[in-house]
C-alpha cells in the first residue's frame, strides 16, 4: 500500500517504515532518484532520520515488494526500470479517491455547486506552478 | 534473529516486596530494545539479574544460550551499565584500562572517540567528575566493549540534550557496523522511539507489553468529533479512554487504520490521529492499573486480569 499512496498527510503515529517507503517513493516520484540510481542504505537511512536499521529495512523491503527498488548482490538497492511511470500510473488512480472526493464532500457541505466548484479549480489551475509533471496529463486522460 | 536473553517465570521478592513478578520474556538478538516503564516499576532489578548482579528468587535466566550466573565466559560477552554505577576511587583513564583487560572485543579507538565526543578528561578522578560526566563514561565504557549483550540502564542521567544525541548517534552508529543485542531502560520515550525495534513495558514488576515498535506504534488511533459521527466511526471496534469535551468526543480505537477509514473519517469530518509510541505505552500502563484495581475490589480473579491485558495487548499488536 504505501509504496504508492497511503494517507497524504504522516502522522508521527504512522508506522515509520512505512514512512521511510514513502519518502522514497517521493523522491522516485519527483525524479530525484532517478531510474538505474542507487537507493540509500538501511544504514544510510537509519543514520540520517535516526531510527533503527532494521526499521529502515523495512521500509526499503516496501519497495522492492512493489518492484520499485531491485536488489543488486554485493552492490545495494537501485531504482527499477519503469519505476516512477508505475508510481505516477498509481497515484493517478487513486487522485479521485485521495483529493477529488474529499474536496466534493467539503463543497457540498459549505453549500458549493458543481459549476462553482469547477470554477475554483480552473481559476486554481491557472495559478498553479509549471513545475508539475506534465506529460501524459492531459484532459482527456482525466474525467470528473 | 536468535534469542539473545531469555528470561522464564522469574520473580524477585524483597522482604514483602515483590520487585519482579513472574517475568516472561525473550530478547531478539541483535536488536535494539527498549525497557520502558515507570520509576520503581522494576526495569534496574531486571536488568541486574540478566547481569548477574543480583539473584531470582525463582524463575530462570539465560543469555546467549547460558545461565549467567558465576559464568565467566558469559560474564565477558555482556556488560551492563548502570544509573548508579559505582567505581572504584581511582581517575578516568584507570577506569577505561581494567574494562580494556575484561572485555575481549575491547575497542581502544572508538572509546577514545566517545571520550573526545563527551570532553572527558582522561586523568580526571572519577569522584570529581559531574553527574553528567559520570554517565558519559558508563557510556563510552558500555559501547567500547562492544559485548554481543549491551545492557544499558538509564545510561544519559545529568547528560543535557546534546550529549543524548551524541550517545543516539554513536549507538545506531555501532549497531549498524557491529550489529549486537541493546536493551536500553529508559523513560524518555518519545526520545529514543524511533531507535526501537522491540518494546518491552515493565508495570509494578509485571510484563504489560512485549512487541515489535513498529505494531506499537499507530496500534490504536484516536478519533475524535462530534460524538454521533464517532459512535457510528467506533461501532464495533474495541475502544479505550473515551473523553468528552460539549458536543465533541475523543475515543481511542484499538488496531491501525486503513484507507478506507481514512476516507470514511473525512467523509464524516472526524480527526484521526495514531497514537505515538509514547502515548501507548501510557495507555498500556493505564490499562494495566485498572485491570490491578479491579483485581484487587474482587480479591480475585487477579492474574486471569492481567492475562487478558496481555492478551489484549498482543491483538492490538
Amino acid at each position: 500500500m504505501s509504496g504508492d499512496g497511503g494517507p497524504p498527510v504522516l502522522d508521527e503515529g504512522t508506522p515509520l517504515f512505512t514512512q521511510i517507503a514513502d519518502r522514497l517513493a517521493e523522491d522516485i516520484a519527483d525524479g530525484s532518484l532517478a531510474e538505474g540510481d542507487r537507493a540509500p542504505s538501511s544504514n544510510e537511512l537509519a543514520a540520517f532520520y535516526r531510527i533503527n536499521p532494521a526499521t529502515a529495512a523495512k521500509g526499503i523491503n516496501v519497495l522492492i515488494d512493489d518492484g520499485l527498488l531491485e536488489k543488486r548482490r554485493g552492490v545495494g538497492m537501485f531504482v527499477s526500470d519503469g519505476a516512477r511511470q508505475r508510481l505516477l500510473d498509481a497515484r493517478r488512480r487513486q487522485f479521485a479517491e485521495r483529493y477529488v472526493r474529499p474536496m466534493v464532500v467539503e463543497a457540498d457541505r459549505l453549500g458549493i455547486d458543481a459549476d462553482a466548484l469547477v470554477a475554483l479549480v480552473r481559476e486554481s489551475g491557472d495559478r498553479a506552478s509549471p513545475n508539475g509533471v506534465r506529460d501524459g496529463y492531459t484532459q482527456e486522460g482525466i474525467t470528473l | 534473529m536468535s534469542t539473545a536473553i531469555s528470561i522464564a517465570g522469574v520473580t524477585r521478592r524483597y522482604r514483602d516486596q515483590v520487585a519482579l513478578d513472574d517475568v516472561t520474556i525473550d530478547i531478539p538478538g541483535p536488536s535494539i530494545t527498549g525497557l520502558l516503564g515507570r520509576n520503581g516499576a522494576g526495569k534496574s532489578t531486571l536488568l541486574r539479574i540478566i547481569a548477574a548482579q543480583e539473584f531470582v528468587s525463582c524463575g530462570q535466566v539465560e543469555v546467549l544460550g547460558e545461565s549467567p550466573v558465576e559464568h565467566d565466559p558469559v560474564l565477558r560477552r555482556m556488560v551492563l551499565v548502570r544509573e548508579d554505577q559505582v567505581f572504584p576511587d581511582f581517575r578516568v583513564c584507570h577506569a577505561i584500562r581494567a574494562a580494556s583487560w575484561f572485555y575481549p572485543n575491547w575497542d581502544a579507538d572508538l572509546c577514545g572517540a566517545l571520550l573526545d565526543d563527551f570532553e572527558l578528561p582522561q586523568k580526571r578522578m572519577i569522584k570529581k567528575l559531574s553527574r553528567g560526566m559520570r554517565s558519559a563514561l558508563g557510556i563510552a565504557i558500555g559501547l567500547a566493549a562492544r559485548a554481543e549483550v549491551t545492557l544499558l540502564d538509564e545510561p544519559y542521567a545529568g547528560l543535557d540534550a546534546v550529549a543524548r544525541q551524541l550517545f543516539y548517534d554513536r549507538l545506531l552508529a555501532e549497531y549498524a557496523e557491529h550489529p549486537r543485542t541493546f536493551l536500553l531502560s529508559t523513560h524518555l520515550i518519545d526520545e529514543v522511539a524511533d531507535l526501537l525495534e522491540r518494546v518491552v513495558m515493565i508495570d509494578h514488576g509485571r510484563v504489560v507489553l512485549d512487541a515489535d515498535a513498529d505494531e506499537v506504534r499507530g496500534g490504536a488511533t484516536a478519533v475524535r468529533g462530534p460524538s454521533a459521527a464517532v459512535d457510528q466511526f467506533v461501532a464495533g471496534r474495541p475502544t479505550w479512554d473515551r473523553r468528552k469535551v460539549g458536543s465533541q468526543v475523543s475515543v481511542v480505537v484499538a488496531g491501525a487504520m486503513d484507507d478506507a477509514d481514512w476516507a470514511r473519517a473525512r467523509e464524516l469530518h472526524l480527526g484521526l490521529e495514531p497514537l505515538s509510541l509514547q502515548q501507548m505505552v501510557i495507555q498500556a500502563a493505564g490499562r494495566a492499573n485498572e485491570a490491578r484495581r479491579g483485581a484487587d475490589r474482587d480479591g480475585d480473579g487477579d492474574q486471569a486480569m492481567e492475562d487478558k491485558v496481555m492478551k489484549k495487548e498482543r491483538t492490538h499488536a
